[in-house]
């Protein structure tokens, strides 16, 4: 006779779950709790101990579809009445599947066992509870001779990576197994920063909001496409963004001779400045970052060194120098580069300066950054710290004179009063236009804006 | 012992009593020894099987957690000589007042399988009669069951009764209000009470360091009440420990307060994920300080306990789970009309009426069968 497994409710008024993997296929013999499947409700992923001793015949739904309480989600062939089956202690007769395909193999990696190789469309994912119970087939029941001996089912639990619900939906959206990464938090806790950190996501704590990373999802996990009959070489047209990008950086690259200077500062009073603004009511409606405070920066800086804001018009035989700044911030979109300014930036206190970043980046990330928003730049700010870095050579925007890039804000030992401590250190990459900008103002500018980022009270003695 | 951290790990702590050490070997404790020195091989060899039975019965009930057959469970996986040992110190007269994870205890007292069950199921309030089994329906409230029993304590000596009762309660009680005016009271009055602290380490996911810098058991000589710090997965310490506190009541000692150090190894209940903030060693050290395990090497160390026996013990634990998952499976819904049963002992005006206007609801049902079936709450 047939038997239907609906969906439990597991853990106290929930609606629904989701199907993280099978243990079992069409066709397995499966014994009275015998692990069959894993599901994750909102509180927990628990393992799902087979109702029936009988013979898989259909699964209704696969691993990363969310299920309704009450859905059935597999059905078995059972010779006796419900769940009065043959009651255990006979080995898993055989295991092996009695009709349908070859079991695959679980291949032993060197941190316990991968995924069910046939899993899904899912990122590949740990395998738990049911990682020390041997193949996918093969899984345990819980008989009393385990019972009675070691806690072997408790203890195999310990194997999943410790982590958040957050978290682990982060790293999954990201495609990233949690059992590659080592916790940084609290005994072990993987953290949104760990998680993070792999990928070099924008939205971290630490890092700037306005550079995002392009998701269009290729690549980001560094896989190769597996796909056996993928070509080996791609051709993509040049066209677009790409295609203004690349005309852009030659026109610069070429025309502009370009000198970097790197400066690396210790920012803890200027983090510290920045958490206090956090923390106040005036500043609870703006997203305050390093790149905020950068950019007051440079507006500051600039007034002091006002070649950084010029532009070589070599068709007039001038040097034409601003006396307001279009702020540029280079922002990966999903479309590409593009690097929309913040028009008078100058005139912008903290809070302003905070609010337009925050809608210059809402407005890069949704696409919507209209042409205007692009042109007429004077100065741009690349924040290369989401990412994890911590200096580079950037290539100046066409026309502009300086652009600026921000590292990592990284812990390092570093030297204070005297002695050695854990500060927060950033590098600050400056490339300017040496037609424009002299060694000796480029050091000034960049040595200001050190100053200002270091200890935000600077700007009361530079401006 | 001033440290924050003295308490807070599954490292050996120094002070406990213990007379059978993880390994399976004996331990010379000169206090506790006598009160057991009764217990033969045969005993103990019970003792074991009462452990495997629970410990079985967990399994089973876990698994019908999660085929949809239990709406939850608290499982006691780790914590069997903690229950089994204090079980089997106290006489049928005594009376307990458990929290709502003293399944096995229950099961040791005698309550029906599928009546332990039933209140798990969502299908009764209450899983047995308390006055049938001289023991309280599980109590959900934390710490409130030790009111409880210190109040029916306080009962016993005004009825000159030579009998005790005994709270259970675990680590995460010991914060609450009720836990410590029960404890004033019980020493004010002297009240032949045992406080059966289960220190199984996490309060939920409250780690015990957190609410106990230094150990619980230290707690209760500060309200007058003697207590002992006692290896709760050694089953003959904790069956000497709870000897030691009921002969006290006994012969109006007062109240005594014992803290059983052991471990939850499964989850505070199946609503719940352990491996979101336990450490990831924690399970292994305390799989080797299992109180099963222990008994069974002790046991095979003097000889005892050979693969025959082993495998009856089992058998029977087998047939514990079977009865269980029977019962549990075929238990009938209870009839709509049942909620009004055992609220008060005696006739109530205001339930009487409530009755009837549920009564004439019900038959404003009749003749339509979904609605019946609704109303019997039909579970597959």
């Amino acid at each position: 006779m047939i038997q239907e497994f609906k969906l439990p409710d597991l853990g106290e008024g929930l609606t629904e779950s989701e199907i993280v993997s099978w243990h079992v296929a069409v066709g397995d013999t499966v014994e009275l709790n015998q692990a069959i499947g894993e599901v994750e409700t909102a509180k927990a992923v628990v393992e799902l101990p087979s109702p029936f001793a009988g013979t898989v015949t259909a699964i209704a739904h696969e691993p990363g579809t969310v299920v309704e309480v009450g859905e059935v989600i597999i059905t078995f062939e059972v010779d006796a009445p419900a769940g009065t089956g043959p009651r255990r202690n006979g080995t898993p007769a055989s295991s092996q599947p009695v009709t349908g395909e070859e079991p695959q193999k679980r291949v032993p990696t060197l941190v316990g066992y991968g995924a069910d190789p046939e899993s899904s469309k899912r990122p590949a994912r740990r395998a738990r509870s049911f990682a020390a119970s041997g193949s996918t087939t093969t899984a345990t029941t819980v008989p009393a001779a385990e019972a009675a001996a070691p806690l072997a089912s408790a203890r195999v639990q310990a194997d999943r990576p410790r982590s958040t619900p957050p978290v682990r939906k982060l790293a999954r959206d990201l495609g990233i197994d949690l059992a590659v990464l080592v916790g940084s938090g609290d005994r072990g806790l993987i953290t949104r920063g760990d998680v993070t950190a792999l990928v070099g996501d924008p939205t971290r704590e630490s890092g700037a909001a306005a550079e995002v990373p392009a998701s269009n999802g290729e690549g980001r996990t560094g896989s190769w496409n597996a796909a056996g009959n993928a070509a080996r070489e791609v051709r993509t047209p040049i066209k677009g963004v790409r295609k203004f990008t690349a005309a852009a950086m030659v026109q610069s690259a070429f025309t502009a001779p370009h000198v970097t200077e790197f400066l690396t500062v210790d920012v803890t009073a200027g983090m510290d400045f920045l958490a206090r603004l956090r923390a106040s009511r005036e500043f609870a409606d703006v997203k305050l970052t390093p790149l905020t405070l950068a950019a007051r920066a440079v507006c500051l800086g600039i007034a002091r060194q006002p070649s950084l804001n010029s532009r070589w018009d070599g068709g007039a035989n001038e040097i034409v120098t601003m006396n307001y700044v279009n702020l540029g911030i280079a922002a990966a979109t999903p479309r590409g580069l593009v690097v929309p300014n913040i028009k008078d930036a100058q005139q912008l206190g903290m809070h302003g300066t905070a609010a337009a970043l925050g809608e210059l980046s809402s407005t890069a990330r949704s696409g919507k950054t209209q042409p205007a928003d692009l042109a007429g730049g004077t100065f741009s700010i690349t924040n290369i710290g989401v990412f994890g870095i911590d200096a580079g050579t950037p290539i100046l925007n066409p026309g502009e004179a300086g652009i600026l890039a921000l590292g990592a804000v990284r812990n390092t030992p570093w030297e204070y009063q005297g002695g050695i401590a854990l500060r927060q250190i950033m590098t600050l990459s400056l490339s300017f236009d040496h037609r424009l900008v002299d060694g000796e103002q480029g050091s000034r500018f960049l040595a200001d804006v050190g100053a200002i980022i270091s200890d935000p009270a600077m700007a009361l003695a530079l401006s | 012992m001033l440290e924050a951290s003295a308490n807070s790990g599954a490292s050996p702590q120094p002070g406990i009593h213990q007379l059978i050490a993880a390994d399976g070997t004996g331990v010379d404790d000169e206090e506790l020894a006598p009160l057991v020195a009764d217990v033969d091989d045969e005993q103990l060899i019970q003792f074991y099987a009462d452990m495997v039975t629970i410990r079985r019965i967990d399994m089973e009930a876990t698994a019908l957690q999660r085929q949809g057959q239990l709406a939850l469970w608290p499982p006691m996986l780790g914590q069997e000589a903690a229950q089994v040992g204090s079980i089997r110190a106290l006489d049928q007269d005594d009376f307990i007042f458990p929290t709502y994870r003293e399944n096995g205890v229950a099961f040791l007292r005698g309550a029906d399988l599928a009546g332990i069950m039933s209140t798990w199921r969502g299908s009764a309030n209450t899983g047995w009669d308390p006055h049938k089994f001289n023991m309280a329906t599980p109590q959900i409230i934390i710490g409130a069951q030790t009111l409880h029993a210190t109040g029916y304590a306080m009962g016993l000596v005004l009825d000159g009764r030579e009998t005790l009762s005994i709270a259970y309660l675990g680590d995460g009680a010991t914060s609450q209000g009720d836990v410590h005016e029960s404890m004033v009271f019980a020493a004010s009055f002297q009240a032949p009470v045992i406080f059966f602290c289960q220190n199984n380490h996490w309060a939920i996911s409250e780690p015990v360091g957190l609410q106990a810098h230094t150990p619980i058991a230290g707690r209760a000589p500060g309200y007058g009440i003697p207590s002992m710090r006692v290896d709760g997965n050694d089953v003959l310490a904790v069956l000497a420990a709870t000897r030691w506190a009921a002969a006290r009541a006994r012969s109006g000692g007062g109240p005594s307060f014992i803290e059983a150090v052991t471990y939850r190894m499964g989850a505070h209940t199946t609503a719940d994920d352990p491996t979101r903030y336990r450490g990831v060693t924690e399970l292994e050290e305390w799989a080797a300080k299992d109180p099963i395990a222990r008994v069974k090497a002790f046991l095979q160390g003097r000889g005892k306990l050979d693969a025959a026996a082993e495998a009856e013990v089992a058998a029977r634990a087998n047939a514990v789970a079977a009865e269980l998952r029977e019962g549990c499976i075929n238990m009938p819904d209870p009839a709509p009309m049942s909620v009004f049963d055992n609220v008060y002992t005696t006739e109530h005006a205001i339930l009487d009426r409530q009755r009837d206007h549920y009564e004439r609801y019900l038959a404003g049902f009749a003749g339509t069968e979904s609605a019946t079936s609704k109303l019997e709450g039909s579970r597959s």
